[in-house]
């Protein structure tokens, strides 16, 4: 059997939505799944479903050539047998213990020389040594966030689920702590599933994402791909961002960066913590279409593309262009008529410094 | 002052919080945590004391120890006396009869540990035996101790019981509310005066306690 983690299963509630998960995410490269959704999708039941902590009605889940949970047979592992890390929303620390004993929780049956090498492995890998001796109530919600980390790595498991692992944090310290995390992960090489409903953590944290909406699947693959090519309007309505291409910094002044995206310069807006490859991403509904030869506007990029695709939207319609690379807007259906579009058309694509994000990439 | 009396009802009172800790956790576990639809029976039958009149629960305690039950019997087979009028036969009362006041801050104490709490436990790999050691019983000591303390300063106080199962044998059986009663009948105002407030300090100390170790949460009815 192939090392990966398949879920096939079923659960349905009273009064809200069934949930029906179907996913593979491999084990072998240790990679990050990241399960993406707005609140109430699901994704955090799935995660909980994975954990043991709630059961399926129906189907199955394996990791590897374990079966964790199979209904038919009535196999459910409890989640103690399971080997994992996970970190819930709030992190659950346990109040009445100090970080080094949250951290050594876990660490049962094994000697206390080695339970204490092993704590102090993970406290300076998450550089919270400083901190070993206070108690959670005393701790900053990143240091919380750390330390239920360092507690859900100390057992070595085999996977690592971690539940909006950065949405209880002030969005300062998300932004700092999301690369961080990435880092971590890569260096740690467990196999991850990390729930979000932040298209930013997405992109930056995941190597394959699962998008859930409504208790379903809509739509899986690299994070950049579903963003950029979501497969129908729920898909790109649920994610929310339609253009994500890579570019590389090429200069930055008065807070302004320049971005090479192919042969084409975008202007955005510097944050300070930028490396020098990133993912340029753009939401539809903040370009504009103009036609070539009118007046410049207060819009500091404009790309002359040629238009690919029209997708009516209702009211809306979705245009795609090929500027050099995939850009998507999203126009009234009376724009389209007023500028006369039609597939092959030349337009061209304005949109402000400030409609483009941009999210690292390592 | 009778001591004889205060001794035998501290010992009593002793033991019976000492058992009703180690009766009452389980049972307190099972309530809080069952998710059994028909668990409301359970709990109104730990309930029961707390309304059933001493004497009810008396009586039925003594046909149910008395020498022509099994239990009677089997317990007359093997130590060579009968159950009721003695101190183990009391003791036994006193449990039952106090078991709300154990069982209930136990059991609210327990509903208040976070369950995510108890999930973060799970998944780290320790077992719902240890989760209980190690998680829900240190982050409910609070509760632990109103029960203990309350179980035992119920059974210092328990009358009715005590007549109708423990009898009134001095130095075995008789505490120290049936000396009170025993005074009264005997027009010894002076000595039930002293003996009353005896109770009464030590009542109102033990509840200093209760209070003072938990002062936001003291029920003896777990609140939903």
């Amino acid at each position: 059997m192939a090392a990966e983690i398949t879920l096939d299963f079923q659960k349905t509630f009273v009064g809200r939505a069934s949930i029906t998960a179907q996913l593979r995410c491999p084990l072998d490269p240790p990679s990050v799944t990241i399960l993406f959704g707005p609140s109430g999708s699901g994704k955090t039941t799935i995660l909980r479903c994975l954990a043991g902590l709630e059961q399926p009605d129906e189907g199955t889940i394996s990791v590897g050539d374990e079966i964790w949970f199979d209904a038919t047979a009535r196999v459910t592992v409890p989640p103690q047998a399971r080997r994992l890390g996970y970190m819930a929303q709030d992190y659950a620390l346990f109040p009445h213990y100090t970080v080094e004993g949250n951290v050594a929780y876990g660490l049962t049956g094994v000697s206390s020389q080695e339970k204490k090498r092993r704590v102090d492995e993970v406290l300076h890998l998450l550089q919270i040594e400083s901190i070993a001796r206070q108690k959670p109530t005393q701790l900053s919600g990143g240091q919380q966030q750390r330390v239920a980390l360092a507690r859900a790595i100390a057992r070595r498991p085999r996977l690592l689920l971690l539940d909006e692992p950065l949405s209880a944090l002030d969005a300062p310290t998300r932004a700092r702590l999301c690369k961080d995390l990435r880092r971590l992960l890569t260096q740690l090489a467990i196999p991850s599933v990390v729930v979000t409903h932040d298209w930013t953590e997405a992109l930056t944290l995941g190597d394959q994402m699962a998008v859930i909406a409504d208790g379903c699947i809509l739509q899986t693959g690299p994070p950049q791909d579903v963003f950029s090519r979501p497969r129908n309007a729920e898909v790109a309505h649920v994610v929310g961002i339609e253009t994500v291409v890579q570019g590389t910094i090429t200069e930055v002044r008065d807070e302004l960066a320049t971005v090479q995206v192919g042969t084409m310069a975008l202007t955005a807006v510097a944050s300070p913590t930028l490396d020098l490859d990133v993912f340029v991403c753009l939401r539809a509904e903040d370009v504009t279409l103009e036609l070539t030869g009118s007046a410049e506007t207060s819009a500091r990029n404009h790309l002359k593309g040629t238009v690919q695709t029209i997708t009516s939207l209702g009211a809306l319609v979705q245009v795609t262009l090929d500027c050099g690379f995939p850009l998507t807007a999203l126009i009234t259906q009376s724009a389209l008529r007023e500028l006369n579009l039609c597939l092959g058309s030349d337009v061209r694509a304005a949109f402000k410094a400030g409609a483009v994000h941009l999210i690292p990439r390592n | 002052m009778n001591w004889t009396a205060i001794w035998v009802t501290c010992q009593l009172a002793s033991l019976t919080s000492i058992a009703l800790l180690a009766i009452g956790l389980p049972i307190a576990y099972w309530l809080a945590y069952s998710k059994w639809r028909w668990k409301f029976l359970i709990e109104s039958i730990v309930a029961l004391p707390l309304v059933l009149p001493p004497t009810v629960l008396g009586f039925y305690m003594l046909v149910a120890i008395g020498p022509h039950s099994p239990i009677g019997q089997f317990y007359t087979d093997i130590v060579g006396h009968p159950l009721p009028f003695s101190f183990h036969g009391l003791l036994l009362a006193s449990i039952l009869y106090s078991l709300p006041f154990a069982v209930q801050p136990f059991a609210t104490a327990f509903e208040q540990v976070d369950r995510k709490l108890i999930e973060a436990s799970w998944t780290l790999g320790l077992s719902k035996l240890m989760t209980f050691f190690k998680l829900i019983v240190p982050l409910s000591t609070a509760g632990l101790i109103t029960g203990v303390v309350l179980s035992f300063a119920h059974t210092l106080g328990e009358f009715g019981v005590v007549l109708m199962v423990g009898g009134n044998i001095e130095g075995v059986t008789r505490t120290v509310s049936i000396e009170i009663y025993d005074n009264v009948q005997a027009l010894d105002y002076a000595a039930a005066a002293k003996t009353s407030a005896f109770l009464l300090v030590v009542s109102y100390a033990v509840l200093l306690l209760v209070y003072a170790v938990n002062r936001r949460v003291w029920s003896v009815w777990p609140q939903k």
